[in-house]
């Protein structure tokens, strides 16, 4: 009974697998709505899918065709990410962001091959901003090696431009996305003169009794932190426990969520995280989410999730790839784009201050533009605090730039060393 | 005194509280084990599960919220109303209870009399089922628990080794109301077992499950109770942990913590569970502490399991686990 | 009627010996190998290939090896992950270090060098027994893991940590990489799947078989009669850490193409391995095959029923899905504590007597 089970779903899915003649986008959302990071990729596939919601019904889609919205359930595990890949592919998708870096290493040989737009938004490989040696997968408009050097810019811009004598910890997660910023902290510790401490913290990072009481031993004067999931959630409850002053603990993007802080209750008040975006609700464009999702209730999840900062990630990342999907039509000609007419479209990819302002989303970005060589954007970020009291990230600065003389140093000499390991000629496509 | 001695006694002070954090989880395991000879792969999933319902009913979630939502098109999630915690206990050792009840009645009843390792991926599947089940009736998203103990150092401790030695030693409030808890569960538990009749009645199917049944122990009874107490037990471990982390998923991980403290100190005694708790919690901290200039950090995971590697090689059954026997 | 074995002579001692010896299960035995062969790499579409009959094969190589260690020997082990690692790891060191050597090779000597860690971390099984025995593996679970996070050597000192594999190929056919064609893929795994089948098959019956089995029933009775435990039980470990190398060499090889230590194999995977194991039967090779699709299969299925047929929330459909696992798992341990192994013997015993009831 189960051979015939077997068979007759095999023949369904067969028949299922041919891909249907149809006009419209095919967006695939590689989402994790469960498993341990469950708490980090709700918002954003909310994010993502409420921004989809919204063109679809504001503007009937792009260029008059609907986007097509196709959700795979990934569960941060990197099998699965490989199946809903393999389930997807043959559907023309547009553009996959699989919001998680196993994934995307993973993906990245597959999706040269196949043919298809990779996203890595803030996480995946770093070097992959050299657009010749990776045509197919993009990390604008900052990576982990931009967030590294904008942090370091902040607290030169906070210590009078001089780090000298100053002893910095750098708390990460021991994984391959932790590990990201040593280089290149390593060399601006170099440049700078400040001490660079590194402390792993293991996954899933539940117990970090051992790095604080190292850190409240070593008396640094600043603490960075790349983390995830629970790990976030722990060390600020430590670094509270132990008195550390909180606005001298700066967390990377994926630290800087209401999931981080919320669990620490009034402990985690003025724990500041470096962001690419804009957060908070004050927006234009969350009045159209309102009028055409929420009331039309076609909001994503539980809808509780609207305005938190990884929503407004999904939000970004959704309108990054819509605009990209617009330019890459107006360069075919055509609405009904396929994968490389879109790749196309991300690489002429420009983000203005007015088109911003037209979206309703003003200086929710920074302006960059994409070209073959730089895949990464501009490499701008900001710095958001948690104030404990009214429950919000508010921006403390304004948009810092990263030191991307030194970052396309590092980038280029790891892209190439891929290059070589791997056969690949470097150019333009 | 060096600064290093300073430094190496308040590691091995927290390594004392974090064991016996260890230790609530390792508990629950004991207590199911010495009852019934089953490991309850479970347990951590039941600690998450009873925070998550302990934190559903304070907050008034609705269960199943998502699941009614779906399928009817409402968009109901509170009840409205928040309960005090001195309440939202109580209910949850209920929930806890009938939890166990249902447990006893769909799995154990049917495989009486199997090995160990057919009862072993029983709980598996019950580990599996629990964890859909939390997340289905109470959401994935992290939650916030809070049900009253204070949080962060401890002034009193502070200052009292800073009069005494010049350098003031941290230890987390939290960790020394754990102390606190956990000596009044773990004297709770002895003196049940010893003086109580349901508890005689435990150490009797402990040590033999015909042999009870054929005093007229009532197994099932036995095991109900066992696996309440151990739900209790999940219960306080997951108040703790959670009151660390907040409730979400990972907290159902601190079970792998806990299997080297079993292991030392023997799957069949509960004063074991505690020493072991310590000595893998003092062996972790100061292990860290002078090893991590040499081979740097996050070694507590795997050092954990060496340790409990080197006594089991001196004493297999674990620091004061029953002497395998066999015979041939 | 179907089954029976009446009528059928052996006119030698090879025939009676041999591993089927009921003419059913030979010509069963030649058809799904046909199907596997010949007529599953014509219907079956690339999704199918690459996400579930791949890493079900994969699977089954370390079901194998974790039954033989577990279902034959009786010692348990919780660290299949980190074997599965110490194979990919092999791997990607010996094709980055000989970029000519044959990959079929890589992959053997991958369950070599694997054999040999496995043997050393085998070791506390001569003073350790049952439950606590885990522990030993336990440890070489989180221990390897970290090496292979620490130190840059095994890596290729990459600044990710990520090891990849290169493209390689034989015979001009591209085996790994991302542009292996997923018949190359699917062939190469069958082909190390039955050879590895064949082989646990044919250690399981022979001597070496039996030296396991007596140490699992009763190890000090076997001692007594002339079985070396030490020989025995460390046999047990190479053999079985052979299986598990080469699974994760395929795994990093051929089916993921990138693999972080961690993550691809954390402790999850063991348990998984593990759970393969005891569903499908312990002390079976049939139930290494059951076991591995029962866990590898039946949640994409479930999926593809659930998600893409009933079109429920995905997120949704996930927690239904562990919840069902659960669930079966529970239900098949009632129904037949010994596993899906058990429950097929017994239709066997049912089918030889078809269709007479007894």
């Amino acid at each position: 009974m189960k051979m015939t089970t077997f068979a007759a779903l095999l023949a369904a899915t067969t028949g299922l697998a041919a891909p249907a003649v149809a006009q419209d986008l095919h967006f695939p959302m590689l989402n994790y709505r469960t498993g341990p990071f469950a708490p980090g990729g709700i918002p954003f596939a909310d994010g993502y899918q409420d921004y989809l919601t919204l063109i679809n019904e504001r503007d009937g889609g792009i260029g008059g065709l609907p986007i097509r919205m196709s959700e795979c359930e990934t569960a941060y595990n990197t099998e699965r990410g490989v199946e809903c890949y393999e389930s997807i592919r043959g559907d023309n998708p547009l553009i996959i962001q699989p919001l998680s870096t196993g994934i995307t290493y993973q993906l990245i040989p597959r999706v040269t091959a196949d043919g298809v737009p990779l996203h890595t938004m803030g996480y995946g490989r770093t070097s992959a901003m050299q657009g010749e040696t990776f045509p197919w997968v993009f990390n604008y408009p900052a990576n982990y090696w931009d967030g590294a050097s904008v942090a370091i810019n902040y607290l030169l811009s906070q210590n009078g431009d001089s780090l000298e004598g100053k002893k910095i910890v750098l708390l990460y997660h021991n994984s391959a996305y932790g590990r990201e910023p040593i280089p290149t902290l390593e060399s601006l510790a170099a440049s700078n003169g400040f001490e660079l401490v590194l402390i792993p913290v293991d996954s899933p990072g539940q117990e970090q009794s051992s790095q604080w009481l190292q850190i409240r031993r070593e008396r640094p004067d600043y603490v960075i932190m790349w983390g995830w999931g629970v790990m976030n959630a722990v060390a600020i409850q430590e670094a509270a426990n132990i008195r550390f002053p909180m606005d001298h603990f700066i967390g990377i993007w994926w630290s800087g969520s209401e999931n981080d802080v919320v669990p620490v209750g009034a402990g985690a008040d003025g724990y500041t995280a470096l962001t690419f975006h804009g957060v908070g609700r004050d927006y234009p464009l969350y009045d159209d989410i309102q009028t055409y999702v929420v009331d039309r209730g076609l909001a994503a999840g539980n809808g509780d999730q609207i305005g938190s900062a990884v929503y407004s990630r999904g939000l970004y990342a959704a309108m990054l790839a819509v605009e990209a999907a617009r330019t890459a039509q107006e360069l075919a000609g055509h609405a009904q784009i396929n994968a490389a007419e879109m790749r196309a479209g991300m690489e002429a990819l420009s983000i203005t201050e007015e088109r911003l302002a037209e979206l309703g989303l003003p200086n929710f970005s920074a302006p960059f533009d994409v070209s073959c060589q730089n895949h990464g954007g501009g490499g701008a970020a900001m710095m958001q605090q948690w104030d404990a009291d009214t429950q919000t990230w508010s921006l403390i600065t304004d948009w810092i730039q990263s030191d991307r003389e030194l970052i396309g140093e590092l980038a280029t000499a790891d892209a190439a060393a891929y290059a070589t390991e791997n056969n690949i000629t470097p150019g333009c496509l | 005194m060096s600064d290093n001695l300073l430094f190496a006694m308040e590691a091995a002070l927290n390594g004392v509280t974090v064991g016996i954090m260890y230790s609530l989880v390792a508990l629950g395991f004991v207590l199911i084990f010495k009852a019934s000879g089953i490991f309850n792969f479970a347990q951590g999933v039941m600690a998450l599960f009873a925070a998550l319902t302990l934190v559903g009913l304070q907050n008034g979630q609705i269960p199943f919220a998502p699941i009614i939502n779906a399928a009817f098109g409402t968009s109901i999630h509170n009840f409205g109303w928040n309960l005090p915690s001195l309440v939202a206990i109580p209910l949850t050792v209920l929930v806890m209870i009938g939890m166990a009840w249902a447990i006893e009645r769909v799995v154990l009843k049917h495989l009486v009399n199997q090995e160990p390792i057919i009862l072993f991926m029983a709980t598996i599947g019950l580990a599996f089922f629990l964890e859909g089940l939390g997340d289905i009736m109470w959401g994935a998203e992290v939650k916030r628990l809070d049900v009253g103990i204070p949080q962060g150092m401890s002034s009193w401790v502070d200052e009292t080794t800073y009069n005494l030695f010049g350098y003031g030693f941290f230890i987390d409030t939290l960790s020394l109301y754990a102390l606190g808890i956990a000596a009044v569960l773990v004297t709770g538990l002895v003196l049940f077992s010893q003086y109580t009749k349901q508890g005689r009645a435990l150490r009797a199917v402990a040590d033999d499950h015909q042999a009870a049944l054929s005093v007229g122990i009532s197994l099932r009874f036995i095991w109900v109770l066992t696996w309440s107490i151990a739900g209790i037990v999940a219960l306080v471990a997951g108040i703790m942990w959670g009151s660390k982390s907040g409730v979400q998923f990972s907290l159902s991980l601190i079970a792998l913590k806990a299997l080297p403290v079993l292991i030392l100190g023997g799957f069949t005694s509960i004063p074991g569970a505690i020493v072991g708790g310590l000595l893998i919690g003092v062996g972790e901290k100061l292990f860290d502490f002078f090893m991590q200039p040499v081979i740097g950090g996050a070694t507590e995971n795997w050092f954990a399991y060496m340790l409990a590697l080197v006594f089991l090689l001196f004493r297999p059954q674990g620091l004061f686990g029953e002497r395998i026997i066999e015979r041939v | 009627m179907l089954y029976r074995e009446a009528g059928d002579f052996k006119t030698s001692y090879a025939s009676d010996n041999q591993t089927f010896p009921i003419r059913f299960d030979r010509y069963a035995y030649w058809v799904v190998m046909a199907v596997a062969f010949l007529v599953l790499p014509m219907v079956m579409n690339d999704y199918w290939a690459n996400s579930i009959v791949v890493p079900f094969m994969i699977y089954v190589i370390a079901a194998l090896g974790l039954n033989i260690l577990i279902g034959y020997t009786g010692l348990l082990s919780l660290g299949t992950a980190a074997f599965m690692a110490v194979g990919a790891y092999a791997t990607f060191k010996l094709s980055t270090a000989f970029p000519a050597m044959p990959i079929y090779l890589v992959f053997i000597l991958s369950g070599l060098v694997t054999s040999a860690v496995g043997v050393l971390f085998g070791l506390p099984s001569l003073k350790i027994k049952g439950f606590y025995l885990a522990v030993a593996t336990l440890a070489a679970q989180f221990f390897l893991i970290w090496l292979f996070t620490r130190y840059g050597w095994f890596f290729n000192y990459s600044s990710t940590g990520q090891i990849s594999m290169p493209e390689r190929s034989m015979f001009g056919v591209t085996i790994t990489g991302a542009t292996a064609s997923s018949t190359a893929v699917y062939f190469t795994c069958l082909i190390f799947t039955v050879a590895m089948a064949w082989l646990a098959r044919n250690l399981t019956r022979g001597q070496m078989g039996r030296t396991w089995m007596a140490i699992r029933d009763m190890d000090i009775a076997a001692e007594i009669i002339g079985v070396n435990p030490l020989i025995a039980k460390l046999s047990s470990f190479a053999v079985s850490s052979f299986f598990v190398g080469v699974a994760g060499a395929l795994m990093f090889g051929v089916y993921l193409g990138a693999v972080e230590a961690g993550e691809a194999f954390g402790i999850n995977k063991s348990f998984l391995v593990l759970f393969m194991v005891i569903i499908g039967g312990l002390g079976s090779i049939l139930g290494s095959f059951l076991g591995a699709a029962f866990l590898v299969v039946l949640p994409v299925l479930l999926k593809i029923l659930l998600v893409d047929n009933l079109g429920w929330p995905a997120d949704l459909a996930r927690h239904l899905e562990i919840m069902i696992i659960g669930a079966l798992i529970i239900i098949v341990l009632i129904a037949e504590p010994h596993g899906m192994a058990a429950l097929w013997r017994t239709i066997k015993e049912k089918l030889r007597l078809w269709p007479f009831p007894h």
